[in-house]
């Protein structure tokens, strides 16, 4: 009896006897079927291996795109910081180089890294996929072993195709019951990581099982697995079902015919058997859920909306009690406010969690026939190509700019503010990423997490807002 | 890379939970093409003041963690982000391990991948650690044994701490991990032909 990890690790263990490690608990090599490749952890990488006289083994395997540090203004224009611009430039050439696919700013397919991988369907089931980012863990969804890997590991992979890895536990994440209305994916994991906190899922690949994760589009299931690694997981998985196969059904990059109905067969065999056994089992009641949003700088840091700041003195240990006043200082909330009503200045839809086209529809079904609030800037930041055109083809653009959000072009863009989108010292945003860390959407910028749909009624409310208030007074 | 075998050195104390990789090195920094060039970079927001001076308030600024090799951290340190660059700030600056109650795993991985030793200790010993940082006005100096695998100080402080054994051995060899798995080109090439 195994379950659904066991088994995608046990097909790609190359060897475990290797390195001199004699010992049982020692690594695995494991073969590695999609690398993907981004600008930001790369260069380092493919200069390793020009500097040691190696050559990239698989590039067939291997698909780049540029994400991180992209602007998503007008693409006309050249890229005004000359050292961005240079990373740019320098993926070009490796990729190149090294005869690697890459989706570069022109391309109809260019977007994160996380989104594009799945709506080609290079992301498939049973298959071990690693990129130089920790929300690599997105794709999991599809019941594939993915994980997050250091730059030095980039160069290890280009080079051999393989990772090493120790053999992590298991721990069954079980969603009871069906989430109730205004209540979706996002709520779903930030109530886990507040459950089991940030190193909870640490040496561990959680798989997400129950009826609320049978009923999710691969869209939830994708910003499930997305968070795996803000709860310090290794990998986040989903077993492929019938909603999987008919997502990745005539994607660009599945198989075809003949090969997909043989793929199908096999993809249908990767679920845990009846009692497999995992090391650990956490089990959340979906039903009784309400929307989540984070208060602090951790996404462990989370309640639901009807709920107050915490205060520090409740917390449960002295570290923690620590971290809760450094937090509310930084956050400058005080113990006992209310989270309905914490007035916002900016509001971001977007991201690997949740610049998909459904989390673009959520938000458009609260946004349409309103206006952004006075004095709040709201931005739309697709995350990728396809997904700007296919939200333009339903007119989901013109929703959007009609309330009075920016509609802007794909990237990572304020998730981490590696580019010009970022918060100004002591803005508040509403945000539908994964990070609330202090200064990660710019220095001194305060980040509330939060689902697509509570996003956007955060951004016509002008503050935080129970988004089922805001659906009831339709 | 840099051996890790045995090395005495000042301990610098940064006593917060869940520092996670965007403080260890934000954002704006990780736009360089090369992998030097970070250690000023270290701890940005939090080292220097929004004018570009040192914060005094800062762990790390005091005087007492001047010329620090070992970073005592609390529990689930550099979580977050896998950006390779956080461990190459901590290594730039002179950091030659950093000891913590626990590590995320991305970062652990990194960190072993630039010879800057994780050492992953009991809560208690941490605790104790960072009483005797406290209780040392002058400053606090520590030794890491890999070969031992030991914490000690020169007043009968000693802790055994836990790296697996395929870590220890790269580090204390310096190994190149690529070098290594290329010798198993035979056991990958034989994966590739039964697989494709």
């Amino acid at each position: 009896m195994r379950t659904l990890f066991d088994k995608v690790w046990e097909a790609h263990v190359v060897t475990t006897r290797f390195a001199g490690t004699r010992d049982a608990g020692g690594p695995a090599l494991l073969y590695v079927d999609l690398h993907l490749v981004h600008e930001v952890t790369s260069a380092q990488a493919f200069e390793g291996l020009r500097l040691a006289g190696r050559r990239v083994r698989r590039p067939e395997l291997t698909l780049a795109t540029v994400d991180h540090n992209v602007p998503t203004g007008d693409r006309r224009l050249p890229i005004a910081d000359e050292i961005a611009a240079k990373q740019l430039s320098t993926l070009v050439r490796n990729a190149r180089e090294a005869g690697i696919e890459l989706h570069d700013l022109d391309s109809p397919d260019q977007g994160i890294v996380h989104v594009i991988g799945p709506e080609l369907g290079l992301t498939q089931p049973g298959s071990v996929i690693v990129c130089g980012d920790s929300h690599t863990s997105t794709h999991g969804a599809f019941g594939a072993l993915a994980f997050g890997i250091g730059t030095s590991e980039v160069e290890h992979v280009l080079a051999t195709q393989c990772i090493v890895q120790s053999r992590p536990r298991t721990m069954e994440v079980r969603f009871l019951g069906r989430p109730r209305a205004g209540v979706g994916a996002k709520d779903l994991i930030l109530a886990l990581i507040r459950r089991i906190g940030t190193a909870g899922g640490t040496g561990s690949v959680l798989e997400y099982t129950g009826e609320a994760i049978r009923a999710l589009s691969m869209e939830g299931r994708m910003t499930i697995c997305n968070m795996s690694i803000e709860a310090g997981a290794r990998a986040g998985m989903i077993a492929p079902d019938e909603t999987t196969f008919a997502f990745l059904e005539s994607r660009p990059r599945a198989p075809k015919d003949e090969a997909w109905i043989r793929a199908v067969d096999a993809w249908s065999g990767l679920r845990s058997d009846p009692g497999a056994l995992y090391d650990r089992t956490v089990v959340i009641d979906a039903a009784a859920l309400g929307p989540q949003v984070t208060w602090g700088t951790s996404p462990g840091m989370t309640a639901e909306i009807t709920e107050r700041v915490p205060d520090p003195a409740d917390a449960p240990s002295e570290v923690e009690r620590q971290s809760y006043r450094r937090a509310l200082e930084y956050m400058d909330l005080s113990p006992g406010t209310p989270l309905a009503g914490l007035p916002v200045d900016r509001v971001f839809l977007g991201s690997c969690t949740n610049g998909r086209v459904s989390d673009l529809r959520e938000a458009a079904s609260v946004v349409r026939g309103r206006r952004v609030a006075r004095g709040v800037r709201a931005m739309v930041v697709p995350g990728s190509q396809r997904v700007k055109a296919a939200a333009e083809a339903e007119g989901l653009d013109r929703i959007f700019s009609d309330a009075g959000f920016e509609w802007r072009n794909p990237g990572c863009s304020m998730c981490l503010g590696m580019n010009e989108d970022i918060l100004a010292p002591g803005e508040r945003c509403a945000s539908t990423s994964n990070r609330n860390f202090e200064g990660r959407q710019g220095r001194g910028g305060r980040t509330h997490l939060m689902s697509p749909a509570m996003a956007a009624a955060a951004a016509i409310a002008g503050c935080l807002v129970d988004v089922r208030e805001v659906i009831s007074r339709n | 890379m840099e051996p890790f075998i045995v090395h005495t050195g000042r301990v610098a104390a940064l006593p917060r939970a869940n520092v996670d990789t965007d403080q260890i090195i934000p954002k704006q920094f990780l736009k360089r093409i090369e992998r030097t060039g970070f250690g000023p970079a270290l701890f940005f927001d939090w080292r220097y003041l929004p004018d570009g001076a040192p914060d005094p308030a800062f762990e790390l600024n005091a005087p007492k963690a001047a010329g620090a090799t070992f970073l005592l951290a609390g529990e689930n340190f550099g979580c977050g982000s896998s950006r390779e660059h956080a461990p190459w700030a901590l290594g730039q600056y002179g950091f030659r391990a950093v000891l913590a109650p626990s590590f995320a795993d991305i970062f652990h991985g990194n960190c072993c991948q630039n010879g800057l030793l994780p050492v992953t200790l009991p809560a208690k010993a941490v605790q104790e650690l960072f009483a005797r940082y406290d209780a040392a006005p002058d400053g606090y100096e520590l030794t890491v044994d890999l070969l031992t695998t030991t914490v000690r100080d020169p007043r009968g402080f000693e802790s055994a701490f836990d790296i697996s054994a395929y870590r220890r051995e790269m580090l204390l060899h310096g190994l190149d991990e690529i070098g290594r798995t290329l010798q198993q080109e035979d056991a990958i090439a034989a994966f590739e032909r039964a697989h494709r």
